[in-house]
């Protein structure tokens, strides 16, 4: 139905210069002749290009579209790039000329346009598109010279598309076309215009390709879960505008993919208009036949039976964010960042996002802090993942299953957090003792009141530390009870 | 307090009072505070028909303060008269006195004083008559003496215009013998105790009635919070469907296993700054499985099992660059691979519940950090029918029966579907979840043979335990800003229960 059909004249050509291949290498072009616009066919092609920039073309990093009134200009064209101080035109919408970098400046501010201009900004050369009398048309992906703006009244529109894509250009060239060739006044039609590269190579664009694929019927109905003939599939597809017939041994389909469907790479897109065109809710539901048993994560299966009874222990369970500041793991609780292994975001937005979480304890006195109205005492508990940086795994980081309990009350209570301590301990059927058994010893930490802390050794292994918490941290973190706190890596104990 | 001696006063004087007695003239009476009667009258009260007791409301008039000094010492204009002697008193003077200022024009209108503004030093103030009648210290006295009846209701305006006097409410009880009326008491009990029951005493004794009304004591316990309340039993309706559970303990994944094994492109924008979050530490990927890395990158960048593919120059060092990863679909991408691994090809049923990262605009239901729920399934020629069948099972343990299905887009999957269900309290249908099939592009890279189909199909834990729980604002549910008033006081976390009212304006 979409015919690309060469000129009665010359045909538009667009030629592109060795300057634009360390910038935005692509362009291809396309002319939609004698085309009758309304208010609304107008705001509706602008509207596509912007959607277009949004989506495919990547917020115009890799596709960027100028449309130009093609009875204020005069071809061949000229696709090159040059120096920001070399480039001087009236952009669209305003009154005067301006330069490259003078607009760079100007756009800054524009609400609009600024978000793009980082794509060019900091290049040597920019660039730019002429006609054969000098006339900028456009400096990609930023914006059209006022010259060839489009108006309700233009009849000829020439349109180019350049970019860092070639796939990609090609395809939005196509979408725009057939979108709008409805609209010339030899409907479906579109004028060809030739595109040469620096190396000599001339194409003719638009592609307008329409390829054909052939898929059995009963792959369709295998995928979706129906049984239909393979003349009824081919209807169904028709109706998708895939013109298909059924062809062969009367079990393949042919169909026909139109240049509007870049998005038909594979059969399983077809199976899915196929099903689309059926109706998702007509679809006969069955049960898989699937036998399986199920397996634990035991990890998860080891947390699920801890935390009720550590819920039973009389602590309550909170759920607490893995991102967090640097000073919510490092300076608040004594210790410098470097010291943490922890796992650093790029570019965070705020401070919250800065780290991912090497201990619970942050987010439990945080927790404390926003319930300060709560009675007292205030026993808070988490079984749940830590992020630390370690080179043995292949991504370069790997969690941990932490628990950590906190008491927090007038009286510091590590007699309660040692009890918990113990009772857990029974609870995985770790006998006291240092032989094959576990036994905490008098230690020290930064986050600690001196001589109430102690390490937690498990069959050998250490496994963590509890104690009362050290004044700086209980302010640091704005809280202003006494707290004693326990934390342990329970992976040891799959 | 009904076995006090005010409650035992009150019977004996109730036995000798005529119809009834004023609870707040017997406290006058006995010399006590009124509060000391009201209290026995409740106490009485609760005991049964022994007494009857009506509030009332009287009102009183009582002197103010500046009232009760001038029934003392006698009123500002009665202070001046008779400090003015009989050669007179000079007004500079007499506006010094303590009364002076209020007292002259008072008794001037009152014509008991003259003032002889041509005396040789100064305005001189002389008497009129030889002596007065102090009306208003009179009148106040009487009121001090409870007698304000006998006072006209002019004369009591006026004393209250002068601030002398206030009208006071006061609330007392008009006590009257009840049918079971008695003098005596008996001291009651409150529960039984160990002695009572050896010595039997307790047969012979009274106890107060219990106020069933009031709460009992709660028991000191320990919490769940409710997102993992939730959490068990979507886990608990995974294993029951046979599904195993992957192992999702890694909250740092490569772009690799987060995007391209998925098939989805480099160029995607989901793949920007804006919604995803990169790692500066570690930034990459150390180690990737090389030949399958190449496979996918052929995929995306040529084409190949099928595809025309996405036909971009696909680079090595951007599936390299680690994030937290957006979805729990790329555990799913491991485990599938892992599979893919092991020949010959054994069906597979798996699931994962755990967080995911998303650098997205936050506000009242979307943090940074939610979980994912995710099931999948791996077998020989599975259907989209297949699909739909076993979300109908999935959700019927979730007590949701209706549904409804509509196509949708996923880069993965193809054909992909949003799952609908009709919220009884919303009135309206509501995604529910979103599935699909994943795309051969991403299966047979991996080793999977042709015909195997994966469906698949995930939700959010944070949306349906907020319309559970009736919590409008995630930050409430989530964080260190949890309400943990909600978490003591959250019910069993029970899913094909009946819904409660609607307490959510489309948390959806």
């Amino acid at each position: 139905m979409y015919k690309r059909v060469m000129p009665n004249g010359e045909i538009q050509k667009l030629i592109i210069t060795e300057e634009t291949a360390k910038i935005r290498p692509y362009a291809v072009a396309a002319v939609l002749r004698n085309i009758k616009f309304t208010k609304d066919r107008y705001d509706s092609f602008i509207e596509l290009q912007e959607k277009l920039h949004q989506n495919i073309c990547r917020k115009r990093a890799l596709v960027a579209i100028g449309t130009h009134d093609l009875d204020t200009l005069s071809g061949p064209f000229t696709y090159t790039a040059k120096r920001p101080s070399d480039i001087k035109f009236k952009p669209l919408n305003k009154t005067k000329e301006y330069t490259a970098c003078e607009l760079m400046n100007i756009y800054k501010t524009d609400n609009h346009l600024k978000h793009y201009l980082h794509i060019i900004e900091n290049k040597p050369l920019y660039p730019v598109i002429y006609d054969s009398n000098g006339v900028i048309l456009s400096m990609p992906p930023i914006v059209n010279g006022n010259h060839s703006k489009i108006t309700v009244n233009t009849k000829n529109v020439f349109i180019e598309c350049t970019g860092t894509d070639f796939t990609k250009a090609k395809i939005v060239l196509d979408v725009i076309v057939t979108m709008f060739s409805e609209y010339c006044e030899n409907q479906f039609m579109v004028e060809a215009a030739e595109v040469v590269f620096p190396n000599g190579k001339s194409y003719t664009f638009p592609e307008l390709a329409y390829r054909k694929e052939i898929v059995r019927a009963d792959l369709i109905n295998k995928k979706v879960g129906i049984r239909e003939t393979p003349e009824n599939i081919a209807k169904l597809l028709t109706r998708m505008c895939l013109k298909s017939e059924v062809i062969g041994d009367g079990n393949q389909i042919e169909i026909e993919i139109p240049p509007t469907r870049a998005d038909i790479i594979h059969a399983c897109d077809i199976v899915e208009d196929a099903a689309i065109a059926y109706g998702y809710n007509n679809i006969q539901m069955t049960l898989p036949k699937t036998y399986t048993i199920a397996n634990q994560f035991p990890l998860n299966k080891l947390t699920e039976l801890l935390r009720h009874d550590m819920a039973a222990a009389g602590f309550t369970e909170v759920l607490t964010f893995v991102l967090c500041s640097q000073e919510d793991i490092a300076d608040k609780l004594g210790l410098d960042i470097s010291a943490t292994e922890a796992v650093h975001i790029s570019n965070p937005k705020t401070a919250e996002f800065q780290v991912a979480r090497t201990t619970l304890l942050p987010g439990l006195l945080k927790t404390i802090a926003a319930n300060r109205k709560m009675p007292l005492p205030l026993k808070l508990f988490e079984i749940s993942d830590i992020v630390v940086k370690d080179s043995s795994r292949d991504v370069g980081a790997r969690n941990y299953r932490h628990l950590c309990a906190v008491y927090y009350n007038k009286n510091p209570g590590f007699e309660i957090i040692h009890g918990l301590l113990d009772r857990i301990m029974q609870l995985l059927n770790v006998p006291p003792g240092e032989k094959g058994g576990y036994v905490i010893k008098a230690s020290e930490g930064p986050a600690f009141f001196p001589g109430r802390c102690a390490e937690i050794f498990a069959r050998g292994q250490s496994i963590g530390k509890l104690g009362v918490l050290h004044p700086d941290v209980i302010t640091k973190f704005e809280l202003t009870m006494p707290c004693s706190s326990l934390e342990i890596n329970i992976e040891p104990f799959l | 307090m009904a076995d006090g001696p005010v409650a035992e006063v009150l019977l004996r004087q109730l036995e000798a009072a005529d119809g009834g007695l004023d609870s707040a003239d017997l406290a006058a009476k006995l010399g006590v505070d009124h509060q000391a009667v009201v209290g026995a009258v409740k106490s009485l009260q609760a005991l049964g028909e022994i007494i009857e007791a009506e509030l009332r409301s009287t009102k009183r008039w009582e002197l103010t303060a500046e009232g009760e000094e001038m029934a003392r010492e006698g009123s500002h204009e009665a202070r001046v008269f008779r400090s003015i002697p009989q050669e007179g008193l000079a007004q500079s003077e007499l506006m010094q006195l303590p009364s002076g200022k209020v007292g002259f024009s008072k008794a001037m209108s009152n014509k008991w004083i003259r003032v002889d503004k041509s005396a040789a030093d100064g305005p001189r103030v002389f008497r009129v008559v030889d002596s007065v009648e102090d009306e208003v210290q009179r009148r106040l006295q009487l009121v001090q003496g409870g007698q304000a009846e006998k006072l006209a209701e002019k004369e009591r305006s006026e004393l209250r215009k002068r601030k002398l006097l206030t009208e006071v409410t006061l609330k007392t009880y008009w006590v009257s013998k009840g049918s079971a009326f008695s003098t005596s008491i008996s001291k009651q009990e409150t529960d039984l105790s160990p002695e009572m029951i050896s010595s039997g005493s307790w047969r012979d004794r009274p106890f107060k009635p219990y106020n069933f009304l009031a709460h009992g004591v709660l028991p000191d316990s320990g919490h769940l919070h409710p997102l993992l309340k939730v959490r068990t039993q979507f886990r608990q309706i995974f294993l029951e469907m046979g599904f195993t559970e992957m192992p999702t303990d890694n909250f740092i994944e490569s772009s690799f296993w987060n995007f391209d094994a998925l098939f989805q492109p480099q160029q995607h924008p989901a793949r920007d700054q804006h919604d995803t979050f990169f790692l500066r530490d570690p930034a990459e990927a150390l180690q990737l499985p090389m030949d399958y890395v190449h496979r996918v990158k052929r995929t995306h960048s040529q084409g190949g099992y099928g595809s025309q593919g996405y036909k971009y120059a696909w680079k090595l060092e951007e599936a390299r660059k680690n994030l937290l990863r957006t979805h729990t679909t790329s555990a799913s991408a491991r485990a599938l691979y892992r599979l893919a691994q092991k020949k010959p090809f054994t069906p597979a049923k798996y699931f994962s519940i755990d967080r995911v990262f998303r650098n997205e605009t936050l506000d009242a239901t979307h943090l940074a950090e939610f979980h994912q729920i995710e099931g999948v399934v791996a077998d020989h020629g599975l259907t989209l029918g297949h699909l739909m069948g076993i979300l109908r099972e999935f959700f019927t343990k979730l007590g949701i029966t209706q549904l409804r299905f509509k196509p949708a887009y996923n880069p993965y999957t193809e054909p992909s579907m949003e799952v609908f269900s009709y919220h009884q309290g919303l009135k309206k249908w509501v995604e529910v979840g979103n599935s699909g099939l994943f795309r051969p592009e991403m299966l047979l890279p991996m080793g999977l043979p042709e015909n195997v189909s994966v469906i698949a199909w995930g939700l959010s834990l944070e949306r349906p335990t907020m319309i559970k729980y009736g919590i409008n604002n995630i930050r409430e549910l989530v964080g260190h800003k949890v309400n943990l008033q909600m978490v003591y006081d959250g019910p069993l976390c029970r899913l094909d229960a009946e819904p409660g009212p609607p307490q959510t304006q489309g948390a959806a």
